[in-house]
């Protein structure tokens, strides 16, 4: 019976009919709510990264170019975890600490650590699963000489996955915590 | 060799369109102690399933109301609708009744033939100014007395209202309880093409409004005790922040918005506070902050932890909370103004997401036992557990104000769906959406002014 109410007006109509209760009998009362009716819902976009660089002395410097450079270890931005685990696992360290040395070698950099988790269980829960991820690897780099307040550690829980489905290949893909740099 | 930092720019588009969206669509879908699905795992806490029986069902007739004919949706339907929607009440059929619309026409000995101890019987007037007055009438059908008499003024978007108040008063005189029929419901549809949508629609799936649209997640809606604002969590700058919007004005603010996630909100029972998970110390840890923003947060607890998903007592003296402290999700409870938190729950290795009963004295939770995430009560006397959904993947459960039902998240057929039980495991129903993905229901309050 899928059914589009589709006539509600696009004004936002906070006129709400009010409605008079009486009382009829027994001395009962009821009193009726207010509606406030077809209030305009809210569109949030948020930023479509615009790839403007601000024009620089030493445009591509080699370590800006380094970040992309598929070659570099830089381009790897992804440290994949364990079933149930926020333990960096050892063939990911040379990744973060490649990045932690890209942190003290650029002063201006700021990066945000973005945690995640499978679907599995509760979507709170989750986010702080993957705080806990994005968590590790920032105390990682920080002990490797990040200044902490350059990392941000976030968690997007289980709300962001990079692979569909509920197979263990799409959960392992997704217990993963992704290095971004501001401005990426 | 300096790099210069990239701006992100956050768009916010104020869009000012059509709220409608498609409505979802409610059935009962049994209840009692059906045959339970087998165990996914044998290893794992087994389910401890309610074995109450099916609900004791009361008879009740709600004859047309005079001249409801002549309106676009007949009042009578819609309460027959929601009572039926209870599983408490069995609707007589009033097809083929002569016209009965004041005591002096009842004609008892009929009603009582058909089986109904109880008539509603009642008319819609038009009044002179656009509106119209609608009066009602409960008659007990074997004693032949008045159980209770309204009328009501009401403009002619309001009559849909008008009838889920009726309900709430045949429910209430009957049933014994309040009705929660006249209170709305708030969730978050997912779109194809990653669209999120958080919308506020009547407790029985109509008329819903897209209060926010976004291309990133928006999880964790939480009404206000007044019903006018809802606090959630929004990805659209790029991490978890919570804010508050007034579903009347749509006017939002970011309340909690620090450095790393701001999440999990809970309203305090005065509507002034809201507890929220915070990581900007390290972790997940739960922070009480002013509803409005205001002020610095004040941490409740320090742990190594996790510790997330907080809810007020009713009382708004205690806080229930996941922690993983002991080694897996637990249920805990904490006093408000701090101090040494209690672990509640000890069935199973995974508990999380409780909420308490209107009446303090329970809470419902996910329990995974048996394989499954289901919907479980706990007594917070006794400590027994009762599982009452069949579960699968059930998340984020919440009582509706009245304590009757327990709406939660599932999946069916590879969607997102809402589910419905009622506390005691009698009536299940199925709400579902045929445009998307439904998700994070919360049930607003009871609102009386």
């Amino acid at each position: 019976m899928l059914k589009i109410i589709s006539g509600l007006s696009i004004a936002v109509l906070l006129a709400a009919c009010s409605s008079t209760p009486t009382v009829e009998q027994k001395g009962v009362s009821v009193e009726d709510r207010t509606l406030g009716s077809q209030t305009a819902p809210k569109v949030v976009d948020s930023a479509p990264v615009v790839a403007a660089v601000p024009p620089s002395a030493t445009t591509g410097s080699p370590l800006d170019a380094e970040l992309k450079n598929p070659n570099s270890i830089l381009s790897k931005r992804s440290v994949f975890f364990d079933y149930d685990s926020n333990q960096v696992r050892e063939e990911f360290r040379p990744v973060v600490a490649a990045h932690a040395r890209y942190l003290t070698q650029n002063k201006a950099a700021k990066m945000i650590i973005q945690g995640n988790t499978d679907e599995r269980g509760s979507r709170e829960y989750n986010l702080a699963l993957g705080q806990r991820r994005a968590d590790a690897v920032k105390q990682m780099m920080t002990v490797l000489g990040a200044e902490a307040p350059r990392v941000e550690s976030v968690s997007f829980g289980e709300e962001k996955p990079r692979a569909q489905g509920a197979t263990e290949a799409a959960f392992s893909e997704n217990r993963r915590a992704d290095i971004v740099y501001q401005g990426e | 060799m300096q790099k210069s930092v990239k701006l992100l720019f956050s768009l916010w588009f104020f869009v000012i369109s059509a709220g409608a969206a498609a409505q979802i669509r409610i059935e009962v879908i049994g209840g009692g102690a059906t045959q339970r699905p087998p165990p996914l795992s044998a290893s794992d806490f087994p389910c401890n399933y309610s074995t109450a029986g099916n609900a004791t069902q009361i008879a009740v007739a709600i004859a047309p109301f005079r001249d409801e004919s002549g309106l676009k949706q007949s009042m009578t339907s819609v309460i027959a609708a929601d009572l039926a929607r209870s599983g408490l009440f069995k609707i007589v059929d009033s097809a083929g009744a002569k016209p009965q619309h004041e005591p002096d026409q009842l004609d008892y000995a009929y009603w009582r033939a058909r089986g109904a101890d109880t008539v509603a019987i009642g008319s819609v007037s038009p009044a002179s100014d656009g509106r119209y007055e609608v009066r009602f009438r409960l008659m007990d059908a074997v004693r032949q007395t008045q159980v209770a008499g309204f009328s009501y003024v009401a403009a002619p978007g309001q009559l849909r209202l008008t009838a889920h108040k009726i309900a709430d008063v045949v429910y209430e005189k009957l049933a014994g309880e309040p009705g929660a029929f006249a209170t709305r419901i708030a969730y978050v549809v997912r779109r194809p093409a990653k669209r999120y949508e958080l919308h506020v629609a009547d407790a029985d799936g109509f008329s819903p409004q897209t209060i926010l649209s976004s291309n990133e997640p928006i999880i964790s809606p939480k009404w206000s005790p007044d019903g006018s604002r809802l606090a959630y969590v929004s990805f659209e700058q790029r991490k978890p922040v919570v804010y508050v919007q007034s579903i009347v004005t749509g006017q939002r603010q970011a309340v909690a918005n620090f450095f790393g996630s701001n999440s999990a909100p809970a309203w305090s029972p005065d509507g002034r506070r809201l507890a929220v998970v915070l990581s900007r110390d390290g972790g997940s840890q739960i922070n009480i902050i002013n509803a409005d923003g205001s002020g610095q947060p004040v941490r409740l607890a320090a742990s190594a932890s996790i510790d997330t998903e907080p809810n007020f007592s009713p009382d708004g003296s205690a806080i229930l909370f996941t922690s993983d402290r002991g080694g897996s999700p637990q249920i805990y409870r904490i006093p408000v103004s701090g101090g040494q938190p209690q672990r509640m729950t000890f069935d199973g290795s995974y508990n999380v997401s409780a909420r308490y009963h209107p009446d303090g004295k329970s809470f419902t939770f996910i329990h995974r036992c048996s394989g499954r995430f289901a919907v479980a009560v706990q007594d917070l006397t006794t400590r027994q557990v009762q599982v009452l959904s069949d579960g699968g993947v059930d998340e984020s459960p919440g009582f509706a104000p009245n304590g009757r039902m327990i709406l939660y998240a599932s999946v069916a057929g590879g969607r997102g769906i809402l589910a419905a039980v009622s506390s005691d495991g009698r009536v299940k129903q199925r709400f579902t959406e045929d445009a998307g993905d439904i998700r994070e229901p919360a049930w607003g309050p009871i609102v009386s002014k």
